[in-house]
């Protein structure tokens, strides 16, 4: 775990001891069933994760139909690949374009649209993202090695309600005529928060 | 509350130092996915809602808050409420021995490994209908009223007295205000856009904006 935000206090040392003191009795007591904690790591280490807002992005990318849909319904289009249930959370689907980009934040916890990003990655749940996404996003983005020409509005979008925001990046230069498959490998999970766009294709015919 | 998890435009906390994408794994430790499946199975017994914990997570003292990583704090927050509830005593705490038994009420609820690979994405809906008709449309401006509740809010501070545009209306969903006390009902629920100069003032960003998603409690009509 990184402790770079907090290295002037000491974290509780015994931690992992207590949280194995604290599982042992709640197995005891009845209260956690052994099996139902293996099969939700499992999901969260193997199922739930990025791949699925990959997929999402890819398919807006190769299928305009799917795109407008992502964009006017986005719970129905999403639901269409299997990751949201109808009675879930709801979601919308944030267009980069030439003139805006979108940046996704939550300043007061972790908000995170999970069923199609897995878990949030560290820095997204740590205070100098959460205070400084809201105020300075050009600054934050050129952490990641992102610039973003004064031309584009910025928009930032921050996760105060039960509504989930996904990135779309826009489509790289380069791709026309590439499969979804392909254009899947271009989408990063940085990409779909917006603190960076979509990968470019890789160069290789050129010597 | 004014509380220190209120973290929008604090500065001095440092770079984001982010991990690269593909080397980051889902837990950097075993217990933090323990800490994790512990938190949402116990989540299943529905004792609580997401308001309760989020507004017990934010409770912690402040110097706790910031000093503890994100699953440290998920940990101090679930024995907190696990002793609140009568869960667990403070005895079975610092003992790690179970001393008293469960209700069978409370053992009919845990989760079961099959109802956790039925239901993966956790499909509970926070809509709820409103008390009344919305009070603001698109393109109304609004502003964020100066809020100083003690008990939980979603409404950010840096929000407070700023004026905005309404972005969308989102319907109506569970107002946390009076839910993290565990009166559920709804609220109309609003994206509101706010530009970067009114909240930041002559340094902020050029051409950016922030948009907050805000219950009509939090609103009242720009002066």
């Amino acid at each position: 775990m990184t402790k770079e935000h907090h290295d002037n206090t000491a974290p509780p040392s015994d931690i992992e001891p207590s949280v194995r003191a604290l599982e042992s009795l709640l197995v005891e007591k009845g209260l956690v069933d052994p099996e139902a904690m293996d099969a939700l790591l499992e999901l969260f280490k193997n199922d739930i994760g990025p791949s699925n807002g990959k997929r999402v992005v890819a398919r807006a990318w190769a299928d305009k139909d799917f795109r407008r849909w992502c964009l006017n319904d986005p719970n129905a289009a999403i639901a269409s690949l299997g990751y949201v249930g109808s009675q879930g959370k709801q979601v919308r689907v944030l267009e980069n374009t030439d003139d805006v980009h979108n940046l996704v934040v939550c300043t007061l916890c972790s908000c995170y649209p999970w069923p199609l990003l897995g878990l949030p990655p560290v820095w997204y749940k740590s205070p100098p993202y959460r205070a400084q996404a809201v105020a300075d996003p050009r600054g934050v983005m050129r952490q990641f090695g992102t610039v973003i020409g004064e031309e584009k509005e910025v928009r930032v979008w921050d996760s105060t309600s039960e509504m989930r925001y996904l990135v779309l990046p826009q489509r790289p230069p380069g791709t026309e005529g590439w499969c979804e498959e392909e254009l899947r490998d271009l989408v990063t999970r940085n990409s779909m928060i917006g603190v960076e766009e979509a990968q470019r294709p890789a160069k290789t015919e050129n010597p | 509350m004014n509380g220190v998890h209120d973290l929008g435009g604090m500065q001095g906390f440092g770079p984001v130092r982010p991990e690269p994408e593909s080397e980051e794994p889902v837990f950097h430790e075993e217990w933090e996915g323990r800490v994790y499946a512990m938190v949402r199975l116990i989540g299943g017994l529905e004792l609580w809602n997401l308001d309760m914990v989020r507004h017990t997570r934010e409770s912690l003292p402040p110097a706790d808050y910031l000093a503890y990583s994100y699953y440290e704090i998920w940990f101090a927050a679930l024995r907190k409420q696990l002793v609140e509830y009568g869960l667990v005593s403070k005895e079975e705490l610092r003992t790690g021995r179970a001393s008293a038994a469960v209700s069978g009420a409370i053992l009919e609820r845990v989760m079961r490994a099959e109802q956790v690979r039925a239901e993966p994405f956790m499909t509970t809906s926070y809509r709820r209908p409103a008390p009344g008709p919305a009070r603001f449309a698109p393109g109304d401006r609004v502003r964020a009223r100066n809020r100083h509740p003690h008990g939980h809010t979603r409404q950010p501070r840096y929000v407070r007295g700023r004026i905005g545009t309404i972005d969308e209306h989102y319907g109506s969903q569970v107002y946390p205000d009076l839910s993290a006390d565990g009166v559920v009902e709804g609220r109309h629920h609003y994206c509101v856009r706010f530009a970067a100069r009114e909240l930041w003032g002559e340094s902020a960003n050029a051409n950016s904006a922030v948009y907050v998603d805000l219950w009509e409690d939090y609103l009242e009509d720009a002066p």
